[in-house]
């Protein structure tokens, strides 16, 4: 796998700039596992992959192709939480634009429009995403199986008190036929818009589900040089640890 | 009532010793018949109570504080964990007084779980309370991280004389600012052993990236941790810096020795006891890890060490503290409710350092997260079997003549000393 992994810049395909948001705040339940996907995945399938940090503070960069960011504690939403707002309108550019992101649960929270608290209090989000977000006294914890449309099951683990509900500007990413997802109520799991990838479940996501952090690495290269050549990657591990997880209990 | 109670509750844990049951029933007829039966017998001790809590290492410091305060003439007083704190306690209790209720101890040291710590701190409020850290553990049990620390404040404020607290970890550091009327003691590590031991809030940020503060100076610790070598450890305090023999091994443990130090000290230099330095490293030079907590085997004439992780941090120092050189390695994960079910963890642990020796075998529910992970990691893999029992079976044959380790959340853990236990002699869990 060592030779896999390291392509030279020779033969590499091209580059792909990966951006994760905030690592240093937002960065619970094993969010770096999405970035290291990207990372690995991205070299294995012949391309280089460049990953890129960016916190709060950080000049915003440029000429990013794919980003994934992650969940955090309250305190951690409440570091980033002014940062994020000055940088909406970036972001929101992006991902109308159709850059292939990746949020997960305390960031797919703040990238809908608002998170109202238990006591009322209201944090305001980006708006990239046409959702809403309620926190409630019941936690969501659990195995999660997501049968979607795109991407065949999708599988992983949530933990969040927070309640989302979804606009008629974005569709959800599948529905759940195990565990919770979006809420306590419609089935819903996730949220599909654009190029951009919403989900409660961490796991991490990308690990076991391949076909998502394929489907950001294709719309990038496609999005950059034009076509997409995917390189035959060594998924025997993957096909075994779904079967497995699909069968723990909730 | 309470005049019955105790007779009541002796009779009922002898019988069932008898009957081969657990200590729950016991303490639960006590409870039930009379409440204030275990706040009552800890207050008659008088060097009063002292807690142990944090996530990593409570039990192996528990002991620890245990043997060193015995070893200054001490009657200590403790408890083994199980699922019901309390109740634990009061049948442990019910085993050591005598049949009028007198408990015959100086003082309590008591392994409290953070989950349990909000219902005992409000009945019993410690004298003394031992915080050791805050990391990522089964956060699908307590939520979040930050509530940990809430919890280890509670227990800091309801707690009377000394605090002592983890100079080295920011969310526990923290809590001496919220205190009013409490001494405060700090443990510490030198500088150069600081990236030895990450933070939680390291964990993917770069050496040298920002951590959230701890305080705005760095208090004197009591204690400090200033080496670690292969057996041994080297402590300053007092303006003297100590090196002993350890048979603890890994360095969390031997951090953690620091801590039970600095309880131990604090407590004998309260009037507990006149501390004699010789006799305390002595006792810590011999205090052997707790059961579950790491231990070394005997397999066919070679020493198989089982490690027990179930966090990243954990894992981290795992990995750090038992070099993979020269040994064999099989990883068992099991996810049941007991290790935590959420397995994001596996993505906080960097396995670089089994890319040289690769990872012999796979097992537990979890074998294949743990595959997809190290092939992520670049790490060579051996054989996967989910089964633990032939897993252990095939990779005891295929690393004949080699010292083995074996990394093991704790369902796991229990799995492979039951199958040990038909081949070598693993000690008897109570
Ligand atoms: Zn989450």
């Amino acid at each position: 796998m060592t030779d896999q992994s390291a392509v030279r810049e020779s033969t590499s395909k091209g580059t792909l700039r990966v951006l994760q948001l905030y690592p240093r705040d937002m960065n619970i339940y094993g969010d770096w596992g999405n970035a290291l996907v990207m990372q690995r995945r991205i070299s294995w399938h012949g391309y280089t992959p460049e990953l890129l940090e960016y916190n709060v503070g950080d000049p915003f960069p440029a000429d990013v192709d794919i980003i994934v960011g992650g969940g955090g504690q309250d305190s951690g939403q409440l570091v980033i939480q002014a940062d994020l707002l000055e940088r909406a309108q970036e972001l929101k550019t992006l991902a109308d634009g159709g850059t292939p992101m990746l949020v997960i649960c305390g960031l797919y929270q703040l990238f809908g429009h608002r998170f109202v608290t238990r006591t009322g209090s209201e944090i305001k989000g980006i708006g990239v995403l046409d959702v809403e977000t309620h926190g409630t006294d019941e936690r969501l914890i659990g195995n999660v199986v997501v049968a979607t449309d795109e991407f065949g099951d999708v599988l992983g683990y949530e933990n969040h008190s927070g309640q989302t509900t979804l606009g008629s500007g974005v569709a959800p990413l599948g529905t759940t036929t195990k565990g919770m997802g979006n809420n306590s109520t419609d089935g819903h799991e996730g949220v599909r818009y654009r190029n951009v990838v919403a989900s409660y479940l961490h796991g991490s996501l990308l690990p076991k589900n391949p076909a998502v952090a394929d489907f950001l690495i294709k719309t990038a290269a496609t999005r950059k040089f034009g076509s997409y050549s995917p390189g035959s990657l060594d998924d025997r591990y993957v096909a075994k640890a779904r079967e497995l997880a699909a069968r723990r209990p909730r | 009532m309470f005049y019955f109670s105790v007779p009541l509750g002796k009779l009922v844990r002898k019988v069932s010793r008898l009957r081969g049951g657990g200590s729950a029933l016991p303490g639960l007829v006590v409870e039930k018949i009379d409440p204030g039966f275990m706040q009552r017998t800890l207050s008659t001790l008088p060097h009063g109570v002292a807690v142990v809590s944090g996530t990593n290492g409570k039990t192996t410091t528990t002991k620890m504080v245990v043997e060193l305060l015995e070893s200054q003439g001490l009657k200590v007083f403790t408890n083994r964990t199980g699922s019901n704190f309390t109740r634990g306690v009061a049948a442990a209790l019910l085993g050591d007084v005598d049949w009028r209720g007198r408990l015959d101890a100086d003082i309590a040291i008591l392994e409290l779980d953070e989950a349990h710590a909000v219902h005992f701190v409000n009945r019993v409020p410690p004298r003394y309370c031992l915080l050791l850290n805050v990391l990522r553990d089964q956060l699908d049990r307590f939520g979040e991280i930050d509530k940990t620390a809430d919890l280890l404040a509670l227990i800091a404020a309801k707690t009377t004389d000394t605090v002592v607290l983890n100079r080295e970890d920011p969310r526990v550091a923290r809590i001496a600012e919220q205190l009013t009327g409490q001494d405060v003691a700090w443990f510490g590590l030198d500088d150069s052993l600081l990236s030895t031991f990450p933070n939680d809030d390291d964990l993917r940020t770069a050496p040298g990236g920002a951590v959230p503060a701890g305080l705005p100076s760095t208090p004197d610790a009591d204690v400090v941790l200033r080496g670690v070598g292969a057996d041994s450890a080297t402590f300053e305090y007092d303006g003297a810096t100590v090196t002993t023999q350890m048979k603890l091994r890994g360095v969390y443990n031997i951090f953690n020795a620091a801590a039970a130090l600095t309880l131990a000290r604090r407590i004998c230099v309260a009037g507990a006891a006149k501390a004699n330095q010789d006799t305390l490293l002595t006792a810590l030079s011999q205090v052997e890890p707790a059961f579950g907590r790491g231990e070394s085997l005997t397999v066919e004439g070679q020493p198989l060490d089982l490690v027990l992780v179930k966090n990243p941090s954990g894992f981290r120092l795992g990995l750090k503290s038992f070099p993979a050189g020269g040994y064999a390695t099989m990883v068992a994960i099991n996810d049941n409710y007991a290790d935590g079910r959420d397995m994001s963890w596996l993505w906080d642990v960097e396995f670089d350092s089994l890319r040289d020796g690769g990872v012999d075998q796979l097992t537990g529910a979890r074998a294949y997260d743990m595959a997809l992970r190290l092939q992520y990691d670049d790490v060579r893999i051996g054989a996967v079997d989910p089964e633990i029992a032939p897993a252990l079976a095939s990779f005891i044959r295929s690393a004949q003549g080699k010292p083995k380790r074996i990394f093991c959340t704790y369902t796991a853990m229990l799995a492979i000393r039951r199958e040990l236990s038909k081949i070598t002699t693993v000690e008897v869990v109570s």
